[in-house]
């Protein structure tokens, strides 16, 4: 099992985190245990040298012998999963790499930016590839395909991203300084009635 | 400025989206938090409104904030809001956001569970898998119990992206609703073989982690993974595959011997690293398991030894780090094979990568002997000054203690130079194992008794220079070592060479910096050293040194007496005034010194850590009653420096019972003993606390003696464990000079005709002697000891539940919960619910117990076929007399399938477990190539199969079981096809025919229960599927006593009835597009979709192979219930050929009579008999004539056709009621007299009271 799936860069700002164990802590709130968690595993992970072995005896947060911390480091990136002993380590080394390639065609040549502006797109191609903590498919085109039918899907239902976004530019892109100066738009309590015709 | 305002309000008009809140986080470096507070602000807005759009971009940035740290659990609701959304881009984001923020304690996860379902059945395989991806990673025990049975359907779905998500959450599911394990696990086996790479590969990858926690489960499946591993290319499969081996392998050892082989063909043949170095894994798991009864496989461990040299002389880390690994795991049954390769693994000590060193560090625990002890933990001092981490350094230090005490100290030879490594680990600076070392030197001054006086002479060096180690705050951690110096000093001050010096060590004005149970050592045994000083003292005849030291004490003690510790502060005042009472004394020229000395008499032994656990509790004694009341607070605070108290107590007691009498003593150790019992915190203290002092009887004196040390190692900072490395080494040296003088001689004597071998070869082990005497205290047990190790397994272990016998049958109790039943229960009566519930789990308890014996039995005996087969008889017995609990048939078809179903389970079930001994059994010598191999096998098998299985297998079920087996020998693939979907059809005929005791049970097992305790003949088998029609392509069978009203509340108007019906495939032909159409009549309606017209007929939900059979169901509301009805149907289908295909039709007829209107629902009789008095009810009566059934069957047969339930019986009378969806009571009064059978009924509906007893009229004419 894989426990958690943690993403981030080399100042141990997180990228993407996925945990499929819920780690309860008598004090702590889940996510400050999270956060907590992700700073141990980046402390652990980011003194160590790119030459030396990419496995780590897991943590003191995240607990057991049987754990291990598999990582990978691409440039500003750290990929680290933390699995028990039922994974290999060698064919988790290779997942990370499977996922990263995945990411790679996906969004065509994948950098830092894309992850901390797309977090949701990193996640459904991350589902395709495990899911609740188990490998799901390790063939790239297989998971390249799934995710692409999906995107499609959601193109042919309008879009997301794209509606919203579409509007805020067009404002933006309003010639602002035609507006006359004198509007008063103080304490006016502007309501958007309804954003559904997009 | 204006403008910047105007521009944000209609930003925030627009809402942000998810890129806007990075970009605008991204530019708020400096006041982040504030600005995410405002932004949370705005999506609270945008939360409220109604538009899904902009609710599920707000939840889009929540699930960002949390990823941040933000907690978002107030926004649970909203996120179900969204996954509730029906497009499927707002329902991905509703369902990212709950996976990434609902866990089990999250309460609106019980508001999901009809949305998820709907997800699950949608059209759009997206849907479906998005919702099974969230659900996997929030599955709560209600959820999977509720949901189990959508999931399983989603198993068999036509597409393979929804297959292999379905089976990979069963695991999930099976964690958090074990129940669900046994209903599923057939489906989940067939999976193993699916056509689609994915699925197969999700099926192994959850009974691999299955199997993991359970192995002895899912042995039976070996010979199905066997072949898969011969068959598979993909890797990850592979992989899977090979480590759930290694879990199997030690169960059993045939297993290993089988694997051998194509493993080792494997390592050969792979190119994939990740494959290989699994292969060597399990390889080594398999010699582990063989290393008793197999000597034979050296050739095996060469290999993998000889592969992981590989692996460790890699460049790559990642390679390197994996051979350490698995090196340490030969180690274990192997070390000689590993300690050849020393020299590679000490190379690895000096590298850079902590885990590598870490690893090889592992290694040298299992590679030490006597003879290469001293020179591998001079290697590892070396590194310990080398070490610039520390947490590097600490693990060296635990590792160098742990390879040094391993197994009692085994291979230390030369205790003097342990004590010195101990000695010198104590200058190492900021460790935390101070306490580690200190533990180590009391357990080795009080075991070795002949290291004492070195041991003292070294700890007195420590006290010496005791502020080297309390100098700065570094070093905090290393001065718990004073801890054990000062009680060593101590303990044992007769050795000391000077004591006086000693003593004022430990009566320095420094001493009150250290922590203060140290101190509070520090104390009691400068007392103890007291009494020493004093004793050697009063021997001379100036007794001005004894008042002089006296007077040291005196004027030391105050410092203590201020302690704020009170453990320091009580023992300094009490020692001050014994000691001021003693000057006293002195002053007066009396001999004190021999009664101090008795203040600390007696001779100590360690105590096993586990034998307070290990003492038995006498018989009568309950441990936990309460002595007296409990008490209002608790105690625990006087506990709190356990680890003194525990120790100084028995002391205290002992300066006492030099006055107590003998028998006043024993009765107080025996109230003692009572107490640590009963006391909680007694057994906490640290093992080296608890080596309790065994009282010496009377006063024994203890000689001074003056020691004279050679060792001149005063000097501390020196490293001089090389000097003893030294001694030892010429120490040997000597010894083996001598040993061949004395060799010389023997030969001399005896003429020297052969040559011995010690000369030339390396001395072996046994040729060290240790240095003195060793004499290693064993620690003691109490006595009557429980030999028993404890279980450590977690209790709270999620994977304990699931620990549950996969080969035993299907009992009826087992089904996963449909929604349909939910609301049948919610009508028992609660009294009769637990009844019900107590008789369904005896049945299958008493069962397991007895198959259970029996496979073992079939295990150890599997040649003994005689034996078997009276066994199985008596298996075939104990099924039926369950199965009779449940049906009869009622037409000629349904007779046959029940008899041989009944037959079935028992044969299949041994057959099974017969068959995995077959096959390992038959360990054939594999050919070069794998596929040669099972083809090889499989021949052989097919031929002693069919000798043997007539002896093995009950005789009326040849065809049954022999099939199975050829199926997994044979590896013709058009055969097994063939054989795979009969058994197919085997498997869903028996899993319906389960389904159907389900529905039974109800009536049936309850009129057991009530009625016919004292009757043993057997009830005669009832089924209630009839044939509905029949066709030479299709048959239909139907099943009706399935109604449910969902909500009791608007019984009224919600009636809904469920037909199940089930269609068999008698051609060769494929059948598809069937379509179910009902003429709906005024009173009737086939529930059908929304938007299709009254006539459209239903599509049925699958698609028929041959000789398949499947099960599917319709809904029909109602109107009224009082009338039978009767609706004519359709079914139309397509027969597809090879090369052509028609449409075909069939008509039936449905009949739905009243008694399928009636629940089984129990009443009290209390409940009855109001019923009955208030006057309500329509009465009306029935007489059957020439009934010649008992009495119970008649019963029985009333509560399992027409739904009753019995209420009361005496004799040969019985009352029963029952229940219409519509709220009707019906209540029965059956008496029998001979052959005549009354009924008086009475009903709130005359017309369907009268049609229920026309029906029971008809269902005893018809016998």
């Amino acid at each position: 099992m894989i426990k958690a799936i943690l993403i981030f860069n080399n100042h141990g700002k997180p990228r993407l985190i996925r945990f499929y164990q819920y780690f309860p802590h008598v004090f702590l709130q889940t996510e400050d245990m999270q956060q907590q968690i992700i700073r141990e595993t980046f402390h652990l992970v980011s003194k160590r040298d790119d030459n030396v072995c990419n496995f780590l005896e897991g943590g003191s947060l995240i607990g057991g012998s049987d754990y291990k911390l598999i990582y990978r480091h691409y440039a500003t990136l750290y990929f680290v999963f933390c699995v028990d002993s039922s994974e290999s380590e060698l064919g988790i080394l290779d997942l990370i790499q499977v996922f990263v390639e995945t990411l790679d065609k996906c969004f065509e040549n994948v950098c830092e930016l894309d992850l901390i502006f797309h977090m949701d797109k990193v996640h459904y191609i991350l589902q395709e590839v495990v899911m609740g903590g188990m490998v799901l498919e390790t063939n790239m085109n297989e998971i390249v395909a799934q995710v692409e039918v999906q995107n499609r899907l959601e193109k042919s239902e309008g879009g997301f991203s794209a509606a919203p976004a579409r509007a805020v530019s067009a404002v933006k892109n309003m010639n602002l300084p035609e507006i006359p100066r004198n509007i008063n738009i103080g304490d006016i309590n502007i309501k958007v009635p309804s954003l559904s015709p997009f | 400025m204006a403008l910047k305002i105007v521009k944000g309000s209609i930003d925030r008009m627009f809402d942000k989206n998810l890129q806007d809140l990075v970009r605008g986080i991204r530019n708020h470096k400096e006041d982040e938090a504030k600005y995410i507070s405002t932004c949370i602000d705005e999506i609270k807005q945008e939360l409220k409104q109604d538009n899904i759009a902009v609710k599920a971009n707000a939840v889009c940035k929540l699930t960002y904030l949390q990823m941040l740290g933000y907690d978002v659990s107030w926004a649970a609701f909203n996120i179900v809001e969204v996954m509730s959304s029906s497009k499927f881009t707002y329902k991905r984001i509703g369902y990212l956001a709950a996976s990434q923020c609902f866990h089990e304690s999250t309460d609106v996860i019980m508001l999901t569970t009809n949305q998820i379902r709907k997800d699950l059945s949608s059209p759009n395989q997206y849907d479906t898998g998005v919702a099974l991806t969230g659900l996997s990673c929030f599955v709560t025990p209600d959820l999977a119990r509720d949901l189990a049975n959508d999931i399983m359907t989603l198993m068999s779905h036509t597409k393979p992206y929804i297959r292999k998500k379905a089976v990979l959450i069963m695991y999930k599911v099976f964690l958090k609703y074990p129940e669900s394990l046994r209903p599923a696990f057939p489906r989940l086996k067939e999976k193993l073989e699916d056509p689609d790479p994915g699925v197969q590969s999700a099926a192994v990858n959850v009974i691999c982690e299955l199997a993991r926690r359970n192995p002895k489960n899912y042995l039976s499946l070996a010979p199905l993974f066997f072949k898969l591993m011969t068959s598979s290319t993909n890797n990850w499969v592979l992989i899977k595959i090979i480590k759930l081996f290694g879990a199997l392998t030690p169960l059993e050892p045939r297993l290993g011997k089988k694997l051998i082989e194509p493993l080792t063909n494997l390592i050969h043949s792979t190119s994939a690293m990740s494959l290989l170095y699994e292969c060597v894994n399990t390889v080594i798991a398999v010699l582990i398991s063989l290393s008793s009864g197999m000597p034979n496989h050296s050739a095996s461990i060469q290999l993998c030894v000889q592969k992981l040299r590989i692996l460790i002389e890699d460049s790559d880390q990642n390679l390197k780090y994996l051979g350490l690994l698995a090196m340490s795991k030969i180690l274990k049954t192997h070390p000689k094979s590993v300690q050849s390769h020393k020299d590679l693994i000490l190379q690895c000590l000096d590298d850079k990568d902590e885990s590598i060193r870490l690893r090889a560090l592992d290694l040298l625990y299992g590679m030490v002997s006597k003879k290469n002890l001293m020179e591998i933990v001079k290697k590892l001092m070396l590194h310990v000054d080398k070490a610039e981490g520390t947490t590097y350094r600490d693990e060296l230090l635990t590792k160098i203690i742990d390879i040094c005490s391993q197994s009692n100290y085994q291979y230390i030879t030369n205790f003097e130079w342990y004590i010195s490594i101990l000695v010198e680990l104590t200058r190492l600076e900021g460790t935390r194992h101070g306490h580690l070392i200190a533990s180590q030197m009391l357990d080795v001054a009080i075991r070795v008794k002949a290291i004492r006086v070195f041991a003292v002479a070294q700890m007195a060096t420590l006290l010496d220079n005791a502020h080297l180690m309390t100098g700065n705050v570094q070093r905090k951690g290393i001065c718990e070592v004073l801890y054990a110096a000062a009680w060593i000093c101590g303990e044992f001050s007769e050795h000391l060479e000077n004591p006086t010096q000693t003593l004022e060590a430990m009566l320095r004005p420094k001493v009150a910096t250290l922590p203060g149970h140290i101190q509070a050592v520090y104390v009691q045994n400068a007392a103890k050293l007291f009494a020493t000083v004093l004793k050697s003292q009063e021997g001379n005849t100036d007794s001005t040194a004894a008042q002089e030291t006296s007077q040291l004490m005196i004027e030391r003690l105050p410092l203590f007496v201020q302690s704020a510790n009170l453990e320091v502060q009580e023992r300094a005042s009490c020692i001050l005034q014994l000691v001021k009472y003693i000057q006293k004394l002195q002053q007066k020229d009396v001999e004190v010194a021999e009664e101090v000395i008795a203040l600390f008499d007696g001779e100590l032994n360690p105590v096993a850590p586990k034998a307070q656990k290990k003492v038995p509790v006498p018989e009568g004694l309950d441990l936990d009653a309460w002595i007296n009341e409990p008490p209002s607070e608790s105690e625990s605070e006087d506990d709190q420096p356990k680890a003194i108290f525990a120790k100084e107590e028995t002391k205290h007691s002992r300066t006492r019972h030099t006055e107590v009498d003998e028998k006043e003593l024993a009765k107080r150790r025996e109230v003692r003993k009572q107490e640590q019992a009963n006391n909680p915190f007694y057994i906490k203290a640290s093992p080296s606390s608890q080596k309790v002092y065994q009282e010496a009887p009377g006063v024994e004196h203890i000689p001074v003696v003056q020691i004279d040390l050679s060792v001149p190692l005063k000097v501390p900072g020196l490293p001089m464990s090389d000097q003893y490395v030294k001694l030892e080494e010429e120490r040997r040296q000597k010894e083996r000079v001598e040993k061949k003088k004395k060799d010389k001689k023997k030969r001399k004597e005896k003429g020297g005709g052969r040559r011995k071998k010690r000369d030339s070869g390396p001395e072996s082990e046994e040729d060290i002697t240790p240095a003195h005497m060793v004499d290693i205290v064993t620690e003691e047990m109490p006595e009557n000891a429980l030999p028993s190790d404890d279980d450590d397994k977690d209790p709270n272990d999620p994977h304990k539940a699931l620990d549950i016998d996969l080969d035993k049958p299907l009992a009826d109790s087992e089904k996963l919960p449909v929604r349909s039943h939910r609301a049948a229960e919610a009508l028992k009566s609660p009294a009769e619910d637990g009844e019900a519930e107590a008789a369904a789990s005896l049945e299958p308890k008493k069962k397991s117990s007895k198959e259970k014996r029996e496979k073992k039995k079939d295990k150890e005996k599997d040649r003994k076929k005689s034996k078997d087969d009276k066994k199985k008889k008596k298996h075939r017995r104990v099924e039926k007399g369950e199965d009779l609990l449940g049906g009869q048939a009622d037409g000629p078809v349904a007779q046959s399938e029940e008899t041989s179903e009944a037959a079935a389970p028992p044969a299949a079930n041994t057959a099974e477990v017969s068959d995995l001994d077959f096959w390992l059994s038959n360990a054939p010598v594999p050919p070069n190539t794998q596929e040669a191999a099972t083809l090889a096998e499989a021949a052989p098998a097919h031929e002693t199969a069919s000798g043997t299985a007539p002896d093995s297998e009950p005789d009326d079920e040849p065809k049954d079981t022999e099939p199975e087996e050829t199926d997994k020998k044979s590896s013709k693939h058009k055969k097994k096809k063939q054989k795979k979907e009969k058994e197919d059809k085997e498997k869903k005929k028996k899993k319906k025919h389960h389904h159907h005791h389900h529905h039974s049970d109800g009536g049936g097992e309850e009129s057991v229960q009530n009625g016919t305790m004292e009757e043993e003949e057997p009830l005669p088998p009832m089924s209630n599927y009839c044939l509905l029609a029949e066709s030479s392509y299709i048959k239909m069978m139907i099943e009706d006593t399935n109604q449910e009203n969902d909500i009791q509340g608007n019984l009224q108007d919600g009636s809904q009835v469920v037909v199940s019906v089930i269609f068999e495939n008698k051609c060769d032909s494929f059948l598809k597009s069937m379509e179910f159409n009902v003429l709906d009549s005024l009173n009737s309606k086939l529930q059908r979709p929304e938007g299709s017209g009254p006539h459209d007929g239903l599509t049925v939900p699958f698609q028929l192979p041959p000789g398949v059979s499947n099960e599917a169901r319709f809904v029909f509301t109602v109107q009224s219930i009082v009338m039978p009805q009767k609706l004519k149907g359709t079914l139309t289908f397509i027969v597809k050929n090879e090369d052509s295909s028609t449409h075909e039709k069939l008509d039936f007829k449905l009949h739905f009579t009243c008694s399928s209107y009636l629940i089984t629902t129990p009443c009290y009789s209390d409940a009855f008999a109001k019923l009955l008095e208030s006057g309500d009810l329509k009465c009306s009566s029935v007489r059957l004539e020439g009934v010649s059934q008992p009495f119970h069957h008649l019963l029985a047969r009333i509560c399992f056709h027409h739904h009753f339930s019995v209420v009361e019986r005496v004799d040969s009378c019985a009352s029963m009621y029952s229940r219409s969806i519509q709220g009707h009571h019906v209540c029965l009064l059956v008496k029998t007299s001979g052959q005549t059978v009354s009924i008086d009924a009475k009903c709130d509906e005359p017309t369907l009271l009268g049609n229920v007893l026309d029906e029971i009229k008809q269902t005893f004419s018809q016998c």
